[in-house]
């Protein structure tokens, strides 16, 4: 009988689930996932819970050495997590430990660096894979983001499922990234764009989502959650009706991988995309997840090395998954950040950072509340940590540029949901996105800014 | 409140964002659009030319405290310069916009209050808009022209 394999780093990830709804949970229980981590040097007294779980916090924020810094003299105050997340000691120390003794061609090299490069970049892949929960490890695809996880899609299964006066249902909410591919998939198909309208609170009227769902629709692409407003979309739902028609869904899970558990099982989509560096991980790396039954039938997206399993100048048979849809060496640095960062997240528990977030946008909805001429846009019941808002007589650049000085960085802008803000009709929001890492006295000092921007343009 | 954003919003720029001059639209004339495209302020710029000479200035559209101000700061004091002399001071606003900070700078009278923006090189581009519109309204261009760091002598950083 052969020996058990000696166990991999990514083996121990393991999917967690909350227990029930992440809402329920009270503010003094947000804070628990912070103390199972073991005590070290206090840095900063963050005020969080009780006085025993600052500690905890104080050790999260030190495995993150981009928040230990001034900028314009200022202590950073890091809200602009929706942009992208900074990485802890773990996830660089794993790209530089790549470099430093790993570095080969991946699938190709006989020889000993090759193979464990190309033995991390798998473990990399099923570290992905259970942590969406995926059935097949095959099922993950690794890309450089979310855009280009939609724009594999719409180009091969969407060339091959949409043709003329087909349709394609997205929302009111999408970012462009999962607007403009189906955009330009449906100028090149003679196709249509369906738009699943919002309420005034951000949240997808469902109702018009029924009726949107016809038998010329092919294919349903929704936010799990929304970037600029901050709405949980719900997914289950969104999915179970469109299954209902035989239509396959894709997800795009990039505000939502960092703030929640997700498994894609659960969920029921087709495809589920998320980016790396949104994710604690590096940029350049991202994933798509896609049923294997349609990933099979679907055409390559690139051509190239790596993608191929026999070529001559007539014909060429490609791999199989998921090594159909990775033409060209990886990015196998990413990879393996990507995983580390998956490790990061999966030893704190994602089941318990969604509760710290939600008590923090609780505190923080309280907070700016007290802002005089402060409007949120954005108010779903179920809301991840995003707090998007627009202040009286002050355009959102000129907010930026102060809170900026103050050292509190947030975006401002249209957040690449220009047709969203048409719906609000506004030019621009300011958005102050939080991470496992945010504290309230960093909400205090958002705040704080934000009374100095009122007095400037009193 | 830090001394770098009291130069950038000065009194002057404040009291421009505040209440506008000539903020209105005009029947017939010049016009031109200038749109940035990153964030999505917009500036209609029109004029009224009679003989070479700008009778009449005017604009619309929405933007930041910096945009607003230097269409407002800008349409009054365009107003009765030739087409020449108009498009001579936008060249000198850019190059004086873009100068870096410390760099000596000619002095631009009231125009002054928007070299503020040297010190936040992101921000130039606000400041710049409304007069890449009336460069464009001064040719009669009907037409909407884009504005981004890139089109700026300086190197952001």
């Amino acid at each position: 009988m052969a020996a058990a394999p000696p166990l991999r780093p990514c083996d121990k990830v393991r999917h967690g689930h909350p227990a029930g709804d992440p809402g329920q949970y009270a503010d003094a229980d947000a804070d628990r996932f912070l103390s199972t981590r073991t005590p070290l040097t206090r840095q900063r007294t963050h005020r969080l819970g009780g006085p025993d779980l600052d500690i905890d916090l104080a050790n999260v924020r030190n495995d993150f050495p981009a928040l230990h810094q001034q900028v314009h003299g200022r202590p950073l105050v890091y809200l602009d997590n929706a942009a992208t997340t900074h990485k802890p000691r773990a996830v660089i120390d794993r790209v530089a430990q790549y470099y430093t003794e790993e570095n080969a061609s991946i699938h190709r090299g006989v020889h000993g660096l090759s193979e464990r490069a190309t033995d991390a970049y798998e473990c990399a892949r099923e570290c992905v894979a259970r942590f969406l929960n995926a059935a097949e490890t095959r099922e993950i695809i690794f890309v450089r983001g979310v855009t280009e996880a939609i724009n594999l899609v719409a180009c091969t299964y969407g060339r091959t499922h949409v043709g003329p006066g087909d349709e394609i249902v997205i929302s009111e909410m999408e970012h462009h990234s999962n607007l403009v591919p189906w955009q330009i998939l449906c100028d090149e198909k003679g196709a249509r764009l369906r738009i699943i309208p919002i309420t005034d609170a951000g949240e997808l009227r469902m109702e018009s989502y029924e009726q949107l769902l016809t038998d010329r629709t092919r294919v349903v692409a929704v936010a799990h959650v929304s970037n600029a407003l901050g709405t949980v979309n719900p997914v289950a739902e969104i999915v179970r009706r469109a299954h209902a028609r035989g239509i396959p869904v894709l997800v795009d899970g990039a505000q939502a991988v960092a703030h929640m558990p997700v498994d894609v099982q659960e969920l029921g989509c087709d495809f589920y995309a998320f980016s790396g560096h949104k994710l604690f991980g590096p940029t350049g790396i991202g994933v798509l997840y896609g049923r294997e039954r349609l990933l099979d039938k679907m055409p390559p997206y690139q051509g190239g090395g790596g993608m191929i399993s026999f070529v001559t100048f007539e014909r060429t048979e490609y791999s199989a998954l998921p090594h159909k849809f990775e033409a060209g060496t990886p990015h196998v640095a990413g990879a393996l950040g990507l995983a580390a960062a998956i490790e990061y997240v999966t030893d704190l528990g994602l089941d318990r950072v969604r509760p710290h977030e939600r008590a923090l946008l609780d505190y923080g909805t309280r907070a700016l509340s007290g802002v005089p001429g402060l409007r949120f846009t954005g108010t779903a019941a179920n809301k991840s940590g995003i707090l998007a808002f627009l202040l009286d007589g002050v355009h959102p650049h000129d907010i930026g540029t102060i809170l900026d000085r103050a050292g509190v960085a947030i975006r401002v802008g249209h957040h690449c949901c220009q047709p969203l803000m048409a719906r609000l009709r506004v030019p621009a929001t300011a958005r102050a996105s939080l991470a496992l890492y945010n504290t309230r006295d960093e909400i205090d000092a958002l705040a704080a800014a934000l009374l100095e921007v009122r007095e400037m343009f009193a | 409140m830090s001394v770098d954003l009291h130069a950038l919003y000065q009194e002057v720029v404040l009291d421009h964002n505040r209440h506008p001059r000539n903020f209105r639209a005009m029947q017939g004339g010049r016009k031109a659009e200038g749109f940035n495209r990153i964030c999505g302020d917009r500036v209609t710029v029109h004029l009224r030319v009679e003989a070479d000479v700008i009778r009449d200035a005017c604009f619309q559209g929405s933007g930041c405290a910096i945009v607003k101000a230097s269409a407002s700061l800008m349409t009054e004091h365009i107003r009765d310069l030739t087409l020449a002399d108009a498009a001579a001071l936008v060249e000198r606003l850019r190059r004086t916009l873009s100068a870096p900070p410390g760099a000596p700078i000619d002095d631009l009278g009231a125009l002054g209050a928007l070299t503020g923006v040297r010190l936040f090189p992101i921000r130039i581009k606000c400041a710049v808009l409304p007069w890449e519109a009336l460069l464009a309204a001064l040719s009669a261009r009907d037409e909407v022209v884009y504005t981004s760091p890139r089109s700026l002598d300086r190197r952001i950083p």
